[in-house]
């Protein structure tokens, strides 16, 4: 038994410096994204915005309309809010656009953002939200931050105003970039020259926490359901289980 | 009589029913030692059971193609969503799937390493291992193909990055691989292939191995912490004197353990299906794309210390099948290990220094190969993949060397020993340790 202890020890020795090492190669951390999957008003914004501006361009094919039922919105609501014009409520998010006509005018197809999420985190999708800035060398006039060479323009610009990239060298010598904002939007703006980013932010974490929802919608459920489980589990079958095994092994000496 | 026993009767006089019962269950004798490490046998059989049942709903709803549907998207992809959002109950089947790969590994992993401590391996338990290495082999490639259906990017390239493999063996790799693709390129073909193969073949083989590696265990009867042959000292009716019936004694145990298991494998598939990236890797939920290469090809977390083999040994003599030998050297040279143990001592309770010493080489060799092989490769991580690979056969081939005159201070007993108090300290220390560990790996890592 000893020796097992101290051969754990040494695996951990080895997990360490190896562990430091990996942190070291990730570039900057995201900011969190601050979103709150179970804050339904913060997903129906982040429905409208999506339907809004996302939705003409990207697809989220392994949704459909009626799923939406699970943010709090009504049969009613959906159908007179967010579903295109022929559209069925049992619909897929699909768009009208053609693959190959998107990948003529925009270089890319747009990804379908059903999993997007997952695929990318919660974190980068706020940052890329954020992250678009002015660059005259990129056919659309917009790059962004966490995303070099972007296809897609920056479709919420009205929102956001303008920004542009700033690099500065830290106090270590290493070139860091910012972004600054320098034409105020209809949610932004700009006082003494000081950014106030408060409401597009909030409204892109609406986004983000949309995003996240569709990703999996059953996750809400997921979590009731598995506090349910746990609790059954550890406060039911296990003590039960424990005596049981306690009373048979009585008389085994 | 009653009607029930009648019944019974007629049974028996058909089917060896009570006789069989008698002889693996109800007076089937197990010594009364088994502690902590003898939980997960039970388990791997629970996994097995949970996966194939899981398995067989999936199939009901999953869709083996990997053509594109109206909006695009992969068919094959299109039906994982499709079964974790619109079929009833699909998600928990889902998770439950592929939280159970995982497991099945997490507990087979450790139920291997509980034969390597205690020597379960050794005469006349040999068959036993060598089944159980059998049933490793079948669990890698039933993981391996699972792993293509969902039809992610990674399901994609970490099978296209695995036939090409064949590939490189001299002469005939190149046809070898396309044989095994049915076609160029990981595609339609393949998929439908390892479709077929993940839900019958390799089932079917699996669950006739586990069959025989109960057969055989049951022939010589288990091992224990202490290496002691229960068999040795019997009573007057023939009973092992350290021996108690399988049931009810083991089956009640073996049910709070599935209790415990249980609280652990439902903290994940409810909390933490993706478990960060190591059950479900980011990158599988973009659809696969046969133009699109992914900057980093992982494979899942139970692949990597037999991967970072592979990438750690280099290519001379023009050709890189050095790698392929290497890692399929690694997982073989396993099933050898009760022909490599020289020592006539079983359990690490009694062996002498040189073992535990390589054993603690060996631990930290196959957790560093693990993590290594999930990490993109440098010059400094390739030359640790080296030394640890060296260090990996090294406790292999060594074996028959040192462990020839390796003896422990305190001698085998000729009866089991009791767990005290102070053993159940040091367990409580170790389980500590190891979520330590654990936490360590998987955050930083």
């Amino acid at each position: 038994m000893k020796s097992k202890i101290r051969h754990l020890i040494a695996a951990m020795a080895l997990v360490l410096p190896v562990s430091g090492t990996v942190l070291a190669n990730e570039g900057p951390a995201l900011e969190k994204a601050p979103i709150d999957i179970q804050d339904t008003e913060s997903l129906q914004r982040g429905a409208q915005l999506f339907s809004n501006y996302c939705l003409s361009c990207h697809s989220a094919s392994a949704m459909r309309y009626n799923r939406l039922e699970d943010i709090g919105l009504s049969e009613e609501q959906i159908k007179a809010n967010l579903l295109p014009d022929g559209a069925k409520i049992g619909d897929q998010m699909n768009v009208s656009m053609d693959k190959k006509d998107a990948k003529v005018w925009l270089g890319a197809a747009p990804p379908d953002l059903s999993l997007i999420a997952r695929s990318r985190g919660a974190d980068y999708l706020y940052a890329y939200l954020r992250g678009f800035y002015r660059d005259p060398t990129r056919p659309t006039g917009w790059n962004n931050l966490v995303f070099d060479k972007v296809g897609m323009p920056h479709v919420l610009w009205e929102m956001q105003g303008e920004q542009v990239l700033k690099t500065e060298k830290n106090a270590a010598g290493h070139e860091e970039h910012k972004l600054e904002l320098v034409k105020a939007g209809s949610l932004t703006k700009l006082e003494n020259g000081k950014a106030n980013t408060v409401e597009f932010d909030k409204r892109m974490a609406d986004l983000t926490n949309y995003l996240v929802f569709i990703g999996e919608p059953a996750q809400v459920k997921r979590h009731q359901i598995g506090y349910v489980v746990l609790m059954f589990l550890g406060l039911l079958l296990l003590p039960l289980t424990y005596f049981l095994k306690k009373e048979y092994w009585k008389d085994v000496h | 009589m009653s009607k029930g026993q009648k019944l019974l009767n007629w049974i028996d006089d058909r089917f060896p029913l009570s006789s069989m019962l008698k002889e693996h269950v109800t007076e089937y004798y197990a010594p009364k030692n088994f502690n902590f490490w003898y939980f997960f046998g039970s388990l791997a059989m629970l996994v097995l059971v949970i996966q194939i049942v899981t398995g067989i709903f999936l199939t009901m709803n999953y869709k083996p193609d990997g053509t594109l549907n109206g909006a695009g998207i992969p068919v094959a992809f299109a039906s994982v969503e499709y079964i974790m959002r619109d079929v009833a109950g699909g998600w928990i089947i889902r998770y439950m799937h592929s939280t159970g790969a995982s497991m099945f590994f997490v507990v087979v992993y450790l139920h291997m390493f509980r034969g390597l401590i205690y020597g379960s391996y050794k005469q006349p338990r040999e068959l036993v291992w060598v089944f159980g290495c059998l049933i490793f082999l079948c669990l890698m490639a039933e993981a391996f193909m699972g792993y293509l259906l969902p039809w992610g990017q990674m399901s994609f390239w970490g099978a296209q990055v695995i036939v090409n493999l064949f590939g490189s063996i001299p002469v005939i790799g190149p046809d070898l691989s396309v044989w095994i693709r049915g076609d160029f390129v990981v595609s339609d073909a393949t998929l439908n292939r390892f479709f077929a193969l993940h839900v019958i073949a390799v089932p079917l083989v699996l669950l006739a191995l586990v069959v025989a590696h109960l057969i055989a265990l049951h022939e010589v009867g288990s091992n224990n912490p202490d290496g002691v042959e229960i068999k040795k000292l019997k009573d007057e009716k023939g009973i092992p004197l350290d021996g108690i019936p399988f049931h009810p004694y083991y089956t009640v145990k073996d049910i709070f353990g599935v209790a415990v298991f249980l609280i652990v494998f439902s903290a994940i598939v409810f909390f933490l299906p993706e478990m960060g990236g190591y059950f479900l890797e980011h990158p599988n939920f973009d659809q696969a794309d046969p133009l699109k290469t992914p900057p980093h090809i992982a494979p899942v977390w139970y692949f990597t210390p037999f991967y970072a083999i592979l990438r750690a040994i280099p290519s001379f003599l023009g050709t890189q099948v050095w790698g392929v030998i290497g890692m399929g050297a690694a997982v073989v040279v396993i099933a050898f290990l009760p022909w490599l143990d020289r020592s006539p001592i079983k359990s690490i309770r009694y062996r002498g220094p040189k073992f535990k010493f390589m054993l603690v080489l060996f631990i930290i060799a196959f957790i560093g190969l693990g993590m290594l092989g999930a990490m993109p490769p440098t010059a400094g991580r390739t030359l640790i993949s080296q030394i640890l690979s060296f260090i990996y056969f090294a406790f292999f081939l060594g074996m028959p060397f040192y462990t020839k005159n390796d003896v422990g201070s305190v001698p085998v007993p000729t009866r089991v020993t009791e767990t005290n108090g102070k053993c159940q300290l040091q367990f409580l220390v170790l389980v500590a340790v190891t979520i330590i560990a654990a936490y360590l790996f998987g955050t930083n890592v």
